[in-house]
């Protein structure tokens, strides 16, 4: 019987095992269905990540290897090219691996870090032929960072997530041509600062408000048709374009990747496609916890770090325990005009040490701003902003003390200040 | 020389092939694509139907009766994933409760066993998310819904196994008589033979005319569908059909045996194989499909296919002999997968009326297995692994599908040479991701046993190349160069400048 | 007046540089955008990330970047440069690949751990 067994060693599984290790846990496994640990970490090969947990830029596989590194120092058991096929409402763990074969591993706590899967091109239905040469943006980083394969010379990019906005940069650096991005939004998915680094430094141009409508070619992508969309994202005819191209990736979106936490009978919030969870990352399901991209998408690793010590702590803190504590108080956290998500979405006042992080995103760009916490008609806390944006997941803290008068639930809504 | 060759290798050129194999006869396929169940076959509705449909005394109804009949005992015998669902046929109007009832009756002249017609009300108690306006269905207990590729395989290798030759990427470019039956010229070369089989699908008409005087035309229609997750696969249990139409049974909803959900088809008369979808087509088969079932979810989508189906003026299956040793299996449109096995027999028929001398075999084997890791209990997963632990390498993890199982089908009868053959072998990138996570490691395994650099593998048909070189190969930075990716006609000018936000519309941050 | 956005960080803040009055920056965070305003007017710079060949190792490539920012016209250079390097497992994290690259007085260095599988 394992204290803690952590699904997945990417950035997730690697804090929340560091953790836990910290909380005073001693038998912690992580289960790792790649030959290494890091997960997507591997193929991020750019820098930007870890300005807020380590005070400075690193490149992807540098911030993994500073986990690792962690990791290597504690007594953790890691079990690689293993893979997790079900998770029991019992805390059962069946997993298979090469070499360690197929075993049901038995846990006090688990963490749930599996991560998230993208978005394909059948999930956004682009009519056209189906040829070889639609990537999605990450397949297309694996290739080229890790494995050394060009997927194609001349690229249209569906999308202006942030991989899709690397990938634009990686593949124009490796002597491809990139052609164009292209976002059905009126405004980028991704982060401002990679618009400059990978699309204006390059003169790639970036095409808001518009989409792929026509994939053509029979044996490889031979073209691809690009058509603005109007205010409901719907194709306007006669604004296609046509780029002479045999390659098209795809930066569409990312799912939470929830599969064993569904089969597992764990809650699932449908506008997160993560599992629904409590102030220390607790999902509905006691001594299961959930951190990082299964929980909900993140755009900064850094946050994916901090969430997942969170995580780890607790799972800890419930082991030490000695399992379940007595129901208590819950406020359920809504969405109020301007937001789309929060997480957490309930939260346990008495359980709040001294400030209580949430997460949340907007549904569309504003200026100057104000996130105000209603408990009722009640506002009890409000934040301002100058710049607010879908891409950019926003957090807020709300101190006990608060959350202690608040009562049933909590609203947080954006007011757009007018200028 | 050989006795038989047959031209294509979709389910009728393979049931051909699967019937002619139990007899003392050399029989080979050439098939131009580098695999099996490249055309049709791949992309339709994977229904076996029950046979109420065609009109009676046609070869399509006697044929479909007898194909789904056959079908039952072959997928089990032949390990094809192969469930009995049955389907309805909705009528959401009093005017359309006269063709159920007309169906009903052809169906009991077809010999349809266990047809029934019901109220509006019993269908939805059988399945609740009919729509409201059903007034009333057709139901056909004997209706079915298999995994087409795979019968396709299944019957192409174990043809093979029984000593069927099957050439890939052989494309027959022209036929010639001569005394002793026919040269076949190839892509890779002549063949000989005493009888030949035209089983070209959307192309039989032309290699009819290479053969005999023009008879017949194809009119390729197309029909578009939906492929949703698993989370909507439960949404029926059975196979949910309109009221045909002149052009076809419409658009259908039904369970797959892979446990998704599959919507469609349009249909639509296009020139050749053109397979691709369109975005009005898509929007038909939604719309269409909900006044059947309105819940449908189509934000579960997976994928979108089309497949076109060799439809012909003549209203039924073209099974003769149109020049001496020459047999079209032609126009083999809906339900030619139900009838397949059947068609396969009736062609032995016609062999032998022309002359082709039929002696079973006493070595005959009827039968396959693989090894399907996600469907087996867990001590024999772990017995497995430990005997070989490939099986314990998941590669496809939205399917559960081992490493074990792709090494099982690269040595198979019919081994698979590209990413999307070893998906049709073992179901790897068929699941939601469609191959994101699992395509760079089967290209991997696919490359090691094949003993190919990763830059030869291909998706699927040959051409479909998915690597173009290594990095670090001298290849010239796009930095700093002049021509900027302009598009090739732009209603609207020339690219515009990389912006934060549309220069078009809104607030500028810029 | 010139408008940027700053890349020094995901925060992406919109600065203001007044090429007029010494490159003096507004609507900074932090004295990091204030050096990066300056700096992209006057001599901007970049860190370049990539790979190089790697032999023997779990992967055939292994990442790399530049120790410090290079000018961004040295870019395409620094990329060719790379198409020379060869590596052999094991390779360590921090290890210089390529010194001075293109006479930037910059470095290459492996950005993760390679060992022999």
């Amino acid at each position: 019987m394992y204290d803690l067994i952590v699904i997945g060693g990417g950035p997730a599984g690697l804090a929340a095992a560091c953790a836990a290790w910290e909380g005073g846990l001693r038998k912690i496994l992580i289960v790792e269905r790649d030959r290494e640990l890091g997960g997507i970490l591997n193929q991020c090969i750019h820098n930007g990540f870890g300005l807020h947990h380590f005070k400075e830029e690193l490149t992807g596989p540098e911030y993994a290897g500073r986990f690792v590194k962690l990791l290597g120092e504690t007594g953790v058991e890691v079990r690689l090219d293993t893979m997790v096929l079900e998770v029991t409402g019992h805390r059962q763990v069946h997993m298979v691996g090469k070499s360690t074969g197929y075993r049901v591993e038995e846990a006090k706590s688990i963490v749930l870090a599996m991560g998230c899967r993208e978005r394909t091109r059948g999930a956004i239905a682009i009519p056209g032929t189906r040829p070889a040469g639609v990537f999605t943006a990450g397949a297309a980083q694996r290739y080229v960072n890790m494995e050394g394969w060009m997927p194609g010379k001349r690229v249209v990019i569906l999308g202006s997530g942030d991989i899709g906005l690397i990938m634009a940069r990686r593949m124009t650096l490796e002597g491809a041509k990139v052609l164009a991005c292209v976002e059905v939004m009126p405004y980028s998915g991704g982060l401002n600062r990679n618009i400059v680094q990978c699309l204006h430094d390059y003169d790639i141009p970036l095409y808001l408000s518009h989409t792929v409508t026509d994939i053509r070619g029979r044996d490889r992508v031979e073209q691809v048709v690009v058509s603005q969309v109007d205010a409901s994202r719907n194709p306007i005819p006669g604004t296609e374009m046509v780029f002479d191209c045999d390659t098209l990736l795809l930066s569409v979106g990312l799912i939470p990747e929830n599969e064993l936490t569904r089969q597992a009978g764990i809650e699932i919030d449908r506008r997160t496609n993560g599992a629904v969870v409590y102030e220390n990352m607790e999902t509905s399901l006691p001594g299961v916890f959930a951190c990082g991209n299964v929980c909900h998408v993140h755009d900064l690793v850094d946050f994916v770090t901090a969430e997942s010590q969170k995580a780890g702590a607790a799972a800890a803190a419930y082991v030490r325990g000695g399992g379940a504590a007595a129901p208590d108080r819950v406020l359920e956290v809504k969405n109020g005009d301007g937001v789309t998500y929060t997480v957490p979405q309930r939260i346990r006042p008495h359980r709040v040490d001294k400030l209580c992080g949430l997460f949340f995103r907007v549904n569309r760009v504003c200026g100057d701003s104000e996130i105000l916490v209603k408990s009722g008609d009640t506002q009890i806390a409000r934040f301002k902003r100058e710049h607010l944006a879908p891409g950019e997941m926003e957090r807020i803290d709300l101190p006990r003390a608060l959350l202690d008068r608040a009562e049933g639930e909590l609203t947080v809504s954006i007011r757009e200040v007018e200028q | 020389m050989y006795d038989v060759l047959i031209i294509g290798c979709g389910v009728t050129g393979a049931a051909a092939a699967f019937q002619l194999s139990k007899y003392r006869l050399k029989v080979g396929i050439l098939e131009r694509e580098n695999d099996v169940a490249l055309g049709t076959t791949k992309a339709n509705s994977a229904i076996l139907h029950a046979g109420y449909d065609p009109e009676p005394g046609t070869l399509m109804a006697k044929l479909n009766v007898r194909g789904v009949e056959l079908a039952r005992e072959l997928c089990q015998k032949l390990d094809v994933p192969y469930h009995n669902c049955g389907s309805l046929v909705l009528a959401f109007s009093e005017e359309e409760r006269p063709a159920v009832e007309e169906l009903y009756r052809r169906g009991i002249e077809n010999g349809v066993p266990g047809l029934r017609l019901l109220t509006g009300d019993e269908a939805r108690a059988l399945e609740p998310n009919l729509s409201g306006e059903v007034v009333a269905a057709l139901h056909a207990p004997s209706a079915a819904i298999c995994s087409p590729w795979e019968y396709c395989l299944a019957l192409a290798e174990t043809a093979v196994k029984n000593g069927v030759e099957l050439h890939l990427s052989t494309a027959v470019t022209g036929l010639e008589r001569t005394a002793e039956g026919w040269t076949v010229r190839t892509s890779s070369g002549e063949f000989q033979s005493r009888f030949v089989l035209n089983a070209a699908g959307v192309d039989a008409a032309i290699v009819h005319d290479l053969a005999a005087p023009h008879a017949f035309d194809i009119h390729p229609s197309r029909g578009q569908y939906y492929l949703l997750d698993k989370s909507e696969g439960g949404r029926v249990s059975r196979v949910i059909f309109q009221c045909p139409s002149k052009v076809g049974k419409g658009v259908l909803v039904a369970p797959t045996v892979h446990g998704n959900l599959i919507v469609g088809p349009d249909a639509e008369r296009v020139e050749g194989n053109d397979t691709a979808t369109t975005g009005d087509g898509l929007c038909f088969v939604r719309e269409t499909a909900r006044k059947s079932v309105p819940s449908v979810n189509f934000r579960e989508s997976i994928r979108n296919f089309a497949g076109v189906r060799a439809s012909t003026d003549r209203g039924d299956f073209i099974l003769e002999e149109s020049a001496p040793g020459f047999i079209d299996l032609a126009g083999i449109c809906s339900p030619g997968l139900s009838a397949a096995p059947a068609i396969g027999e009736y062609a032995v028929e016609l062999l032998q009326k022309a002359g082709l001398a039929l002696e079973r075999k006493d070595d005959f084997v009827c039968e396959r297995r693989r090894t399907r890791f996600k469907e087996l209990p867990p001590q024999e997963r772990g017995a497995l692994v430990e005997r070989e632990p490939a099986f314990g390498r998941v590669i496809c993890r939205c399917e559960t599908i081992t490493e074990g199982e792709i090494l099982e089908a690269l040595h198979g009868p019919i081994p698979p040479c590209s990413v999307d053959g070893v998906k049709r072998r073992v179901n790897a990138g068929m699941g939601r991701c469609q191959g994101g996570f699992c395509g760079p490691r089967v290209v991997d395994i696919l490359a090691r046993e094949l003993h190919k650099s990763p830059g030869e593998i291909v998706q699927d048909q040959a051409g479909s190349w998915l690597l173009d070189r290594e990095t670090k190969t001298n290849a010239e930075p796009n930095v700093g160069r002049d021509d900027l990716g302009a598009p090739l006609n732009s209603a609207h000018g020339g690219p515009s400048r990389p912006a934060l936000q549309s220069t078009e519309g809104g607030a500028s941050h810029v | 007046m010139k408008e940027l956005i700053c890349i020094v960080c995901p925060k992406g803040c919109h600065l203001k540089v007044d090429e007029e009055k010494g490159f003096a920056v507004t609507g900074n965070a932090c004295p990091r955008g204030a050096e990066y305003g300056k700096l992209e007017l006057t001599n901007p710079t970049r860190v370049v990330t990539s790979t190089v060949r790697c032999e023997g190792g779990a992967h055939p490539r292994c990442p790399v970047k530049t120790d410090r920012a290079v000018p961004k016209g040295k870019i395409a250079d620094v990329m060719r440069a790379l198409d020379t390097v060869s590596l052999t497992a094991p390779v360590r994290v921090g290890q210089v690949v390529l010194e001075n690259v293109c006479g930037t007085g910059v470095d290459v260095v492996a950005t993760r751990d390679l060992i022999c599988p």
